[in-house]
């Protein structure tokens, strides 16, 4: 019996051996958006992570590309197209619109008032906390290439890097959390 | 209740979510393992929000007193 019990238990201890590597305490998130209201949950859901000491890497591609446009920055040598693009998404995450009840800027302006009424953190002090607690952002080199956008008119972020969308399954793929903000 | 020897005292009142838990992973680290620290907040998502962070920190919440402000007793553990 309990040679029986020895052996099932050398079986098991081979087994779990074999498994492969636990998932890291990590959140991969893909920012796909370039509404505030979903970068707002995007960034409050990142910095909570990193809070909860979760490694966090956000994927910012698509729409969610021209909320980290510096609109202090100013790149010259673009095509018709890039320009177009350049001209109509928002330069930079203060010029984003509520996805919903914007309003020709009325109710993205009061929502922006009532934030700031109840104290609520803005986007501009949310990616201070990012920065601050080590939030990665890593940046879709296709979505760039379409919107025109070049890297020297994004924000400066130390922890900012670009990739393509084997990077994003990679980390994916080792996290304990995934997520898409769309 | 709440007979706690409180090595700080953390006022994040009027903070509302995410600052809370960012504002405590902040200030963990400055209180020694075994120290708790009391924490002063008016956000009721703190209730429920102290307890997993403290889970998925590995710290513990030992008491959490409602009224205004609410007060969070926390402990750290590593």
């Amino acid at each position: 019996m309990s040679a029986d019990v020895e052996t099932q238990l050398a079986e098991l201890r081979a087994k779990v051996d074999a498994m492969p590597a636990g998932k890291e305490n990590k959140l991969a998130m893909i920012v796909l958006s370039g509404d505030l209201d979903k970068l707002l949950a995007a960034m409050i859901i990142a910095t909570g992570a990193a809070a909860m000491g979760m490694k966090v890497v956000q994927f910012f591609t698509f729409w969610g590309t021209a909320a980290l446009r510096d609109p202090k920055k100013k790149v010259g040598g673009k095509d018709f197209m890039s320009k177009m693009f350049g001209w109509m998404l928002p330069k930079g995450r203060n010029k984003t619109k509520l996805s919903q009840m914007h309003m020709a800027g009325m109710g993205t302006s009061m929502l922006k008032g009532l934030m700031k009424k109840k104290n609520a953190p803005s986007l501009d002090q949310l990616f201070e906390i990012a920065e601050m607690t080590g939030v990665e952002i890593k940046v879709c080199e296709m979505s760039m290439g379409l919107m025109g956008f070049k890297r020297e008119e994004l924000i400066d972020y130390p922890n900012m890097d670009f990739c393509g969308v084997a990077t994003f399954l990679a980390e994916a793929q080792e996290s304990s959390i995934q997520m898409i903000i769309s | 209740m709440s007979n706690h020897d409180v090595a700080k005292t953390l006022d994040l009142k009027g903070l509302p979510c995410p600052m809370p838990v960012v504002k405590m992973s902040q200030e963990i680290g400055s209180v020694s393992v075994g120290q708790i620290i009391e924490v002063l907040t008016t956000d009721p998502g703190s209730i429920s929000d102290f307890p997993a962070w403290a889970k998925s920190t590995g710290n513990e919440v030992l008491e959490t007193v409602q009224g205004d402000p609410i007060k969070i007793y926390v402990k750290r553990l590593k």
